[in-house]
C-alpha cells in the first residue's frame, strides 16, 4: 500500500496521487466494502420493529437463512419453491453465459482477426449503439417483439409457419433473448482482446501443418484465448444471475429470478433482514460457482487480469 | 520423392499493386532455392503462393505436376517456417513439435515417439518437456524446423527465419540449416534479404526486383555474371560508372567512362542488340576486382585519389575520387599500407572483371 502510494507519487506528483488514492479508497470502502458489509450484518438479524432495535431481542441469528431451506415450517420441512428459483435462476444464467459465449466467439474472432482499422472500429460502433438505450426500454423492446401480437408473431403467422400466436413470454424465450442480448458486450470486449493479441502467424502456422479450421479453433485459439474467455463468461454470469430489470418485464407470470424474491423481501415484503441473507446467498452461490468451474478448467485469476 | 515446383506466369495483384508479375520458373526436388531481394520485391507473397496462403491472380503453381488451384495450405505438401518461427507458447517443446501429427490424430505415443526422433536430430534430445520460453533463440530456430518436418513434408518453405538471430548465430545458423538440408534430402525453399545467406546456403538463387525475378542461377553466376544492373548493384558491393559504347564485338565492350583512356570490359548484355556503339551503359566494377597497378599492359589502367578508409578488420575498404566519381576498393588486410593518401594513385583491372550493362534501374544503398 506504502509502496504503491509512493510510485504514484513518483509517477504523477502529490497532488494526483493524494487524489487517486482518496478516490480509489472512497469509491472501494464507501461505495462497494461498507454497504455489502451493512448486507452481511443485517442478514444475521431479526426482522424486528423500529422500537426493538437495539434492544435485548435484537440478537445475532441464522434464521433468515435457514429460511431459504426450510421455509416458515420450521425444521424437516423444505422450501422448495425458493430453492427452486435458485436453482433455475442458476440454470438459466450458465444457460444464457454459454449461449452468449457461442454467440460472441465468432464475431470477436471476426472482428479481431478478420477485419481491418476502420472496418473493425465501425462493428464495433454498431455493437455499442444500441446500448446508448437504456436497459429496461430495451426490455419492453423484446416484449414487444415477442408479444402474442408482437413483430415476430405477426412475421411467423404471416409467411404461414403457425396458426396461432406463440407465447414467448410464457415460454420464456423472450426473457432468455433479453437476458442473452443484455450483457453481449461483456463477453464480446474481453474476448476480442484475447483475440486480437494472438499473433497471426500462429493461426496460419497451425493451418499450414495441416490443422483443419475446426481445429485451429481448439488447439490454437481457444487456449490462447482462455484468461478472455473465463472473464467475458465470469462477467455474464455474474450480472445475469443479479439481473432485475429483464426478469422484471420479459419473465413469465409464473416464472420468478431469484433476484425478484430479493426484491421482494426488501420492497414489498418489508424484510430487509431475509432479502439481505437471500442476497449473500445468490453471491456466495454465484462466486463459489465461478472458481469451481475456473478450477475445473485450470484458470487462475492472475491469467484474468490479462 | 522429393517434387518438383512450378512457378508458371504467376502474377500477384492486390488491386493497383503488382506484388508478383509473371514468375516463371522451376525448383527440382532436393534444391535448396533462395528467393533474395529487397523487402517489398515480393518474395514472401511468391512463398505464400506455394505454400498456398495466397492464390495468384494469373497462373499457375504446380507441385510435382499438379496444379495447385483451390488446394488449401493444410493440404499442400509443403511445411512453411515464419519469419518469428510461430511457435505455440502455451505447449511444451515436444507437444509443438508433434502438433502437425495431433491434428492428423496420431496417437500420443507414436507422436512422442517421433518428437524424441526429430529431437535428437536436431541436438535438443531430452528437452521435450521444456517450455518454448526456456530455450535459447538458435534452440526454438531448431524446434520450428523440427516441427516442420515432424510429417515429412516434400518441401520446406523458409522466411528469413534467421532474421530475428544476432550476427554470431546466424552464420552458425547458416551451416547448419545447409547441413539439415543435405541430411533430411528435402527442397528447401528460402527467402531473404540477406545476400550472404543466400550465396552461402543455396544451389541456386533467383534475384528479385518490385515483383520481377531479375536473374536465376547460382551464387557465383549471381555475383560474378549479373545479368541486369540491379542485380550487380544488389548482391555484394559494386562502383557502377555510366558510360558510353565505343565498340562491341558480341562478347568484348569498348567503353568510354570519361577516366582516362577507354574501359574494355565483358558485355554482359543479354537481350540481342543491345549496347550498340554510341549506347549509355553502365560498367561495373567490383571493389576487390581494383588493384594497385602495377604496369601490365592488358589491364584497364586509371587515376585517382584517396579519400578515406572503412576499417573492418579483415579487410580495408578505401574510398576513393575518380575525376569526381566515388569509387570503392577492397584489399585483404595483410599488415602493409599501400595507400597513404599522399599521393594520386594508379589503379588497374582485369578486363574480363570489369561488366558493361544497358542502363537500368540499381538497388538503392
Amino acid at each position: 500500500m506504502r509502496d504503491l502510494f509512493y510510485d504514484l507519487v513518483r509517477r504523477n506528483g502529490m497532488p494526483v496521487a493524494i487524489y487517486l488514492m482518496l478516490a480509489v479508497t472512497l469509491w472501494v470502502f464507501i461505495l462497494i466494502v461498507l454497504p455489502q458489509l451493512t448486507m452481511f450484518d443485517y442478514s444475521f438479524r431479526l426482522n424486528l420493529p423500529p422500537g426493538k432495535v437495539g434492544g435485548p431481542e435484537d440478537v445475532y441469528t441464522v434464521e433468515q437463512y435457514a429460511y431459504l431451506f426450510q421455509g416458515s415450517g420450521g425444521a424437516g420441512n423444505i422450501n422448495t419453491l425458493d430453492l427452486g428459483i435458485l436453482f433455475k435462476t442458476l440454470f438459466s444464467a450458465v444457460f444464457v453465459t454459454v449461449f452468449d459465449l457461442l454467440i460472441c466467439y465468432p464475431v470477436a474472432f471476426v472482428l479481431a482477426k478478420s477485419s481491418t482499422g476502420a472496418k473493425a472500429r465501425l462493428l464495433v460502433l454498431a455493437l455499442i449503439v444500441p446500448y446508448w438505450i437504456n436497459e429496461i426500454l430495451r426490455a419492453f423492446a423484446f416484449r414487444i417483439l415477442f408479444g402474442s401480437t408482437g413483430v415476430i408473431n405477426e412475421f411467423g403467422m404471416g409467411l404461414g409457419l403457425w396458426d396461432n400466436p406463440v407465447d414467448f413470454i410464457r415460454a420464456d424465450v423472450a426473457l432468455y433473448a433479453g437476458l442473452a442480448y443484455a450483457y453481449i458486450l461483456l463477453m464480446i470486449f474481453p474476448l476480442y482482446n484475447a483475440i486480437e493479441s494472438l499473433d497471426r502467424n500462429q493461426i496460419e502456422a497451425a493451418r499450414d501443418m495441416g490443422a483443419s479450421w475446426w481445429q485451429v479453433h481448439a488447439k490454437v485459439v481457444i487456449p490462447y484465448a482462455k484468461p478472455g474467455i473465463a472473464s467475458g463468461m465470469t462477467m455474464v454470469f455474474m450480472l445475469t444471475s443479479g439481473a432485475l430489470a429483464a426478469p422484471q418485464i420479459l419473465g413469465g407470470p409464473s416464472n420468478l429470478w431469484f433476484t425478484q424474491l430479493v426484491y421482494q423481501w426488501f420492497n414489498s415484503g418489508g424484510n430487509w433482514p431475509r432479502g439481505s441473507a437471500y442476497a449473500m446467498i445468490l453471491l456466495f452461490v454465484c462466486i463459489a460457482l465461478v472458481l469451481l468451474t475456473m478450477r475445473i478448467f485450470k484458470v487462475s485469476i492472475g491469467e484474468i487480469k490479462r | 520423392m522429393t517434387k518438383e515446383i512450378s512457378l508458371e506466369h504467376v502474377w500477384v495483384e492486390f488491386g493497383e499493386f503488382t506484388a508478383v508479375q509473371k514468375a516463371n520458373l522451376t525448383i527440382a526436388g532436393g534444391e535448396f532455392f533462395s528467393f533474395l531481394g529487397p523487402s517489398g520485391c515480393g518474395k514472401t507473397t511468391l512463398l505464400r503462393c506455394i505454400s498456398g496462403f495466397q492464390e495468384p491472380t494469373r497462373g499457375v503453381v504446380k507441385i510435382g505436376g499438379k496444379n495447385m488451384k483451390g488446394v488449401g495450405p493444410n493440404k499442400r505438401p509443403t511445411a512453411l517456417i515464419f519469419q518469428n518461427l510461430a511457435l505455440f507458447p502455451l505447449r511444451s517443446v515436444a507437444d509443438n513439435i508433434a502438433f502437425p501429427l495431433e491434428v492428423r490424430g496420431v496417437d500420443k505415443k507414436t507422436r512422442r515417439k517421433r518428437a524424441d526422433e526429430l529431437l535428437e536430430l536436431i541436438a535438443l534430445t531430452g528437452q521435450g518437456d521444456k517450455k518454448i520460453s526456456e530455450l535459447s533463440g538458435g534452440q526454438k530456430q531448431r524446434v520450428a524446423i523440427a516441427r516442420a518436418l515432424a510429417v515429412e513434408p516434400d518441401i520446406l518453405l523458409l522466411d528469413e527465419p534467421l532474421s530475428a538471430l544476432d550476427l554470431k548465430l546466424r552464420q552458425h545458423m547458416r551451416t547448419e540449416l545447409r547441413a539439415i538440408q543435405k541430411q533430411v534430402g528435402l527442397t528447401f525453399i528460402y527467402i531473404t534479404h540477406d545476400q550472404g545467406e543466400a550465396l552461402t546456403m543455396s544451389d541456386r538463387i533467383a534475384v528479385m526486383n518490385k515483383g520481377k525475378v531479375e536473374q536465376i542461377g547460382d551464387g557465383k553466376t549471381i555475383y560474378d555474371h549479373p545479368g541486369t544492373g540491379f542485380v550487380a548493384s544488389f548482391v555484394g558491393e559494386n562502383n557502377v560508372l555510366e558510360g558510353t559504347v565505343l565498340s562491341n564485338d558480341g562478347t568484348i565492350v569498348k567503353v568510354d567512362t570519361g577516366l582516362g583512356v577507354p574501359f574494355v570490359v565483358a558485355n554482359h548484355a543479354t537481350e540481342k542488340g543491345a549496347l550498340v556503339p554510341g549506347d549509355a551503359c553502365q560498367m561495373f566494377i567490383r571493389p576487390e576486382a581494383l588493384r594497385i597497378a602495377a604496369g601490365d599492359d592488358d589491364r584497364n589502367r586509371f587515376e585517382c585519389n584517396f579519400v578515406t578508409e572503412e576499417f573492418e578488420g579483415n579487410m580495408r575498404h578505401i574510398v576513393l575520387d575518380a575525376s569526381g566519381r566515388k569509387l570503392k576498393m577492397s584489399m585483404i588486410n595483410d599488415g602493409r599500407n599501400p595507400i597513404d593518401g599522399s599521393a594520386p594513385i594508379a589503379l588497374d583491372f582485369a578486363p574480363e572483371m570489369g561488366i558493361a550493362l544497358p542502363p537500368g534501374p540499381l538497388a538503392s544503398a
